[in-house]
């Protein structure tokens, strides 16, 4: 199989809206790593014990422990920043996208937007059941099944090599 | 898969080389100006920030680095301490110096099991030693006295299984107590009828105190016991703990770089609303007249029948107690004094009634307090109630800003400034956004915190666990008095600051009591 006949899959329209909405997400998760790295006093404790629902105990023990709280700091500064590279440069497409879902799914587990509870964050209100983290989890799946990094992107080098 | 487009058609013929080249070199870095886009966008925005910050920082200089506190000394033999009164706060104080219940800190560690958010128990036990002894306790119910032995000799923290250490000597009456060798300093957490004529004694016999608030109960023991104080020399810290509280620091920093302009009228106030509150405690099941030295309950105090609630909730009676004025004016007050150093005020009128616990009490449980300031050009407004929760802050109005002071410190800049009138014209203050606030244990950071963040810290999510560890202010004002011991010198909740509490507290009782507006007559120190 020929790399234009892989390419040849989409229209234009097709290939340039899937291209820029996995940018736009590649910006979005450049900018939440980077915002992180450049601000020394942020920390994903507070986040966590604010944690609500069925997972609530398990995020709040995390809370709890120094060392576990540094760890998830530091794979969501720099998980969300090479998240955010990969996506914009299409490079090991696949892989970010999976590695951005499961960030997504753990934001979303630990704050799901059940009836019954509020955050202290989002502080825009309060969704039902759907919200912004599923959408996005949903928009990567949808680039997941409809890749395009080795279209537009660095995967189109590893894409090659491999091929021969 | 057969709908080749225009631009694959033109480039089949080339080689595979020359295609990865040109083609793939584009598509394959087809992100590039979105990076190069993205970091104009950061810098530019991380510039305009810097800028907005570096405008600020020459409006208030403040800045929102944590204060320091002072290293404990630790040197020498340990200070032989002993407790009298080991009711509510006597345990508070003697879990602050680092002698904590048994049983309460089982209840501490079933409530982390229970709760992972409350995590008073770990914090307590990084809480420093101070390295003390407790050689001796006193306290007139026998169940009390005998769990003040017990809590002062756990010395491991531990709970109620585990090892103890030596039992300190209980004591029947506080003089015994007093002229026991053996012990170098008092902390007095009996009730405020006997806080003076206990701090006299002890200084007296040059031991060191550490005396809950009110200084005194009648005016005339609070002239004695300064004098009793200055004479023998000893360290006398009075319980005002806010005297710890970082944002008071910054707040009185804000004051002396008058970042606030003239200030004329200051508004504190107290709001509560439970039976605990009000001081309706519990009655203990055990009390009686058998195991509760009745006579030396009432000391000083008019003559009456034995009676618990009297015993345990003493504060709803001005025969032992200084009401709302010396129970929680005075943090208030002294919270100010701290700040602006206002002194004895030049007069006061008080009113008030007994509004919402109609249960025999004789002490106010609605209270304002309005206190002039003539040399200060300034009012200072309390009001109190023991039935409505609203919250209220410490308020201190000035012409160019104002600020609110909690465990926070925010200031905001007024719309009529003159000191800053150039900058809201400018756009570059906000009247409506502080020019200035403090979240205490936020480290490193500039004073502008985002609204996030500040909303975070006011749900002690964000920093208080984290970088500053949470520290008691009482364990930190005890720590004060140990170290001036140490030290030789005087504490920051010194005797002449306690007499200015006390005195301030006693005028506006009089003024309460005598229904008339009270002076203070500066040249003779006297209550007119």
């Amino acid at each position: 199989m020929s790399n234009s006949l892989i390419e040849n899959k989409y229209t234009s329209p097709q290939t340039f809206f899937l291209v820029a909405l996995r940018i736009l997400l590649g910006w979005y998760f450049l900018y939440e790593g980077l915002v992180k790295i450049a601000n020394p006093d942020w920390s994903s404790f507070g986040y966590l014990m604010d944690s609500k629902g069925l997972f609530e105990g398990m995020f709040q023990s995390m809370a709890a422990n120094a060392g576990v709280v540094a760890t998830v700091d530091f794979l969501n500064k720099w998980g969300l920043t090479f998240i955010g590279l990969g996506l914009m440069f299409g490079f090991l497409t696949q892989l970010a996208l999976f590695f951005g879902m499961l960030l997504l799914a753990m934001y979303y587990l630990s704050h799901p937007p059940l009836a019954s509870v509020s955050y202290v964050l989002p502080q825009e209100g309060s969704y039902l059941w759907v919200n912004k983290t599923l959408i996005e989890i949903f928009a990567m799946a949808v680039l997941m099944v409809f890749p395009t990094g080795h279209i537009f992107g660095l995967d189109r080098f590893i894409f090659k090599r491999n091929k021969k | 898969m057969k709908k080749d487009n225009k631009i694959q058609n033109n480039t089949k013929p080339t080689t595979s080389a020359q295609k990865i080249g040109r083609r793939d070199l584009v598509k394959g870095l087809a992100a590039l100006p979105v990076l190069g886009a993205f970091s104009y966008a950061w810098l530019r925005k991380n510039r305009i920030d810097e800028k907005f910050k570096n405008q600020m920082r020459e409006v208030v200089h403040l800045t929102s680095q944590p204060v320091e506190l002072a290293p404990s000394i630790q040197d020498g033999n340990p200070i032989r301490i002993g407790i009298i009164g080991f009711g509510i706060r006597g345990k508070q104080l003697m879990r602050a110096a680092g002698f904590p219940e048994p049983s309460w800190i089982d209840e501490q560690i079933e409530a982390n099991r229970e709760n992972k958010r409350n995590t008073n128990y770990e914090s307590y036990m990084e809480q420093e030693q101070l390295n003390i002894e407790v050689t001796g306790v006193c306290d007139i119910f026998t169940v009390y006295s005998e769990a003040a032995a017990l809590t002062g000799s756990n010395v491991n923290r531990e709970g109620v299984s585990g090892k103890m250490g030596n039992s300190p000597k209980q004591y029947k009456t506080y003089m015994e107590l007093l002229d026991a060798p053996d012990i170098d300093a008092v902390i007095i957490a009996a009730p405020d009828h006997w806080h003076a004529t206990m701090a006299i004694e002890a200084a007296k016999r040059g031991k060191h105190v550490y005396c809950e608030k009110p200084v005194s109960w009648t005016v005339p023991e609070t002239y004695e016991l300064v004098k009793t104080v200055k004479e023998k020399g000893i360290v006398f810290q009075l319980g005002h703990q806010g005297r710890q509280t970082e944002s008071y620091t910054k707040a009185k920093e804000a004051i002396e770089k008058n970042v606030l302009g003239k200030v004329n009228l200051i508004e504190v106030c107290t709001n509560r609303n439970d039976p605990n509150g009000a001081w309706v405690y519990d009655i203990h099941p055990e009390a009686n007249p058998s195991t509760i030295d009745w006579a030396q309950f009432i000391g000083p105090a008019p003559a009456h029948d034995f009676s618990l609630e009297r015993f345990f909730r003493w504060r709803c009676w001005w025969d032992y107690s200084t009401g709302l004025n010396g129970d929680l004016l005075t943090h208030e007050y002294d919270a100010l004094n701290q700040i602006i150093g206002l002194g004895i005020p030049g007069s006061v009128a008080s009113s008030g009634g007994i509004y919402f616990f109609k249960d025999g009490r004789t002490v106010p449980d609605v209270l304002q307090v309005v206190m002039e300031f003539p040399k200060h050009d300034l009012s200072f407004l309390y009001s109190a109630t023991l039935a409505s929760d609203r919250s209220r802050g410490k308020v201190v109005m000035g012409h160019d800003a104002n600020m609110e002071i909690s465990d926070r410190l925010v200031i905001y800049a007024d719309q009529a400034s003159t000191q800053y009138k150039e900058k809201i014209e400018s756009g570059l203050i906000d009247p409506r956004t502080p020019i200035y606030s403090f979240t205490p244990g936020k480290k490193g950071a500039d004073g502008f915190a985002t609204a996030t963040e500040q909303y975070f810290a006011s749900r002690g999510l964000l920093y208080t666990y984290r970088n500053g560890r949470r520290v008691d202010t009482t364990h930190l004002h005890i720590k004060e008095w140990l170290n001036c011991i140490r030290a030789g010198v005087q504490p920051s909740c010194n005797i002449d600051q306690a007499f200015q509490e006390g005195i301030s507290a006693h005028m506006s009782t009089k003024a309460l009591l005598e229904n008339r507006r009270v002076f203070w007559d500066a040249d003779k120190q006297e209550i007119v």
